[in-house]
């Protein structure tokens, strides 16, 4: 399927991703040859074959219900581009 | 010294416990190599000097009084993917700008544990998305090896160039690597070093920036593959943080290394002569069919029939995975933050700034895959063909005990050669990323020289977490295959 241009501004705008017009022509072809190439995918009959959740086949361990570390408030805001008080800052969402 | 960045992970570990050399001046030699060529090749992105003298000195004091681990001492990279606590990691990508974790990755802690010396980060392509090492944010690596009689510059493959590099060019004696469509061995069979992609789960990828969860695995670039079955030894093992990590006992890959492969079973895959691969790939294959059913193995005709539908599939599952995984990246709690009027343009203007061409790319597939109506057409479609490519290779596994084939379809292109079109790029993993799909182990070795001059390599792919058979089998091709020749050094300039 050949995504146009609409489609390169939609899903852009759903990965946040601001693209600009020029960008978005050359995306609209880029884009569309690789779902094009994939497409191959549709000469494979899957009929009852299930899809992959899991490489290995192993049962999803659980780990014990309890704290196992904490107090590393700095840590987690040391790399924030702006926090205050151990609070991320965003511009304002809420008017 | 120079012959110090000459030796194995083997030869060293031996002339450091005879106190033939110490940690610190097998450190300072690679420090000097580095800081002669990385000019030149780009192979380091950050190089951490006084870390280095630092661990390489605690080294030397565990060996004087005979302890440390089985790689005291000795000096490595590691690719800027896995997070290294108090040492800027960036994935190569703008994004990341600046990020210096406050944790450390589990490998890397494991490592550490062993008395590994950390030499700095190795490049790679942004977020480890790239076969070329060309969309690293540092500007692209390059090659060790060029073309004979010419000065071009050759790209080192990818995503883990760096890694590959600074291994071929004796900046360091191993280095840590990430695999998830080819990223360990695709890099490895372009520079002529070892290159180890484990089973999915064998090592954690609890701190290691996460690009293709399903898929992503982390492994060593080495120059023997008794070195490669040394740093898996210490890569390795079970981590709680990660739940797809395997909690099984890490076997001992060093010991049966010598075992050879008299009496294994090696399987060929037809299906993996594909279009487009060169004369001299087939010739080396051949060879190292030869070298296998000389060494004793019994070699067999196997059939993986929906090969060609795994790149396909894979560019649709990777994508899909990485637009999930780079949604973090949004300019709030680390990295990059361009300002916007409101915080949805903060978002939009921070990752339209922070990612480069090739990362959007994919998080725009994977966001159009994912979308809704699209999700069983695509995903869906290809999680079940990534069924029966395992199917293929469960079945395969029934008869043999190895699979032989080549690792690449051709050599070293040249920088910018293919960076032109994403599909033909996406070409050069056709025969390495199936492995991932299904989750096994695969190993690239150095096997022979293209007509060009520069290095091809042979790949071994085994059962799940028969990482041992695998190692065995390539112990044996890489003696088989004689002593492979080094680049010669043109990238060295005086400091």
């Amino acid at each position: 399927m050949k995504v146009d241009r609409a489609t390169v501004q939609h899903i852009a705008r759903l990965a946040r991703i601001t693209v600009k017009e020029e960008e978005a022509a050359r995306l609209e072809g880029e884009l569309s040859g690789i779902i094009e190439w994939v497409e191959q995918l549709d000469e494979v009959d899957t009929d009852g074959v299930e899809p992959m959740t899991s490489i290995v086949a192993m049962a999803m361990k659980q780990r014990a219900d309890e704290v196992t570390d904490g107090d590393i408030a700095d840590d987690i805001v040391a790399n924030a581009p702006k926090s205050i008080n151990h609070f991320f800052v965003v511009p304002k969402v809420v008017e | 010294m120079s012959d110090l960045t000459d030796l194995t992970i083997e030869e060293a570990s031996k002339a450091l416990r005879s106190k033939d050399v110490s940690a610190l001046e097998l450190t300072q030699a690679h420090l000097d190599a580095i800081a002669a060529a990385n000019e030149s090749l780009n192979a380091f992105v950050l190089t951490a000097e006084d870390r280095a003298v630092e661990m390489a000195k605690a080294s030397d004091a565990k060996l004087a009084k005979g302890e440390g681990g089985v790689l005291e001492g000795i000096p490595i990279g590691v690719k800027d993917l896995f997070c290294t606590k108090g040492v800027r990691t960036t994935a190569c990508s703008n994004i990341l700008d600046g990020f210096t974790p406050t944790y450390e990755s589990h490998v890397t802690a494991n490592l550490w544990a062993e008395g590994a010396v950390m030499l700095g980060k190795l490049a790679c392509d942004e977020f480890a998305m790239g076969s070329s090492t060309e969309t690293s944010c540092f500007g692209p690596c390059i090659n060790p090896w060029r073309r004979t009689g010419k000065t071009d510059k050759l790209v080192p493959g990818g995503s883990s160039g760096g890694s590959a590099t600074a291994v071929a060019a004796r900046l360091c004696l191993g280095a840590t690597a990430t695999d998830t469509g080819g990223s360990i061995r695709q890099p490895a069979a372009l520079t002529g070093t070892v290159g180890l992609k484990p089973t999915y789960g064998r090592c954690s990828r609890w701190g290691i920036v996460a690009f293709a969860s399903s898929l992503d695995q982390a492994g060593p670039i080495t120059r023997s593959v008794g070195d490669a079955a040394i740093m898996l030894s210490a890569m390795a093992g079970h981590d709680f943080r990660d739940a797809t990590s395997v909690d099984a006992p890490v076997p001992d890959y060093i010991g049966g290394l010598d075992g050879g492969i008299k009496g294994l079973k090696v399987g060929i895959p037809a299906e993996y002569r594909v279009e487009g691969m060169g004369a001299e790939v087939e010739a080396l294959w051949q060879q190292g069919i030869d070298w296998a059913k000389e060494a004793g193995a019994e070699i067999r005709e196997v059939s993986l029939p929906h090969t060609k539908y795994a790149l396909p599939a894979y560019y649709i599952v990777a994508p899909a995975e990485a637009s999930s995984n780079l949604a973090r990246y949004d300019g709030v709690r680390y990295g990059l933050r361009v300002p916007g009027q409101d915080v949805n343009e903060m978002y939009e203007n921070t990752r339209a700034a922070g990612f480069g061409s090739e990362a959007k790319r994919r998080v725009l597939i994977g966001t159009y895959v994912l979308s809704a109506g699209y999700y069983d057409a695509y995903y869906l479609k290809a999680q079940k063909v990534r069924t029966l490519i395992k199917r293929d290779f469960d079945q395969a596994f029934e008869d043999v005990d190895v699979l032989l084939t080549p690792t690449t379809p051709g050599p070293a292109f040249a920088l910018g050669e293919k960076s032109g079109n994403p599909v033909e790029m996406y070409l050069n993993d056709i025969l390495t990323v199936t492995v991932n799909m299904a989750g096994l182990p695969a190993i690239s070795l150095p096997a022979g020289s293209s007509s060009e001059g520069t290095p091809l390599g042979l790949q071994l792919i085994a059962n799940a977490f028969d990482e041992a058979t695998l190692l065995r089998a390539a112990r044996a091709l890489e003696g088989a295959a004689g002593p492979q020749p080094a680049p010669e050094n043109w990238w060295s300039t005086t400091p």
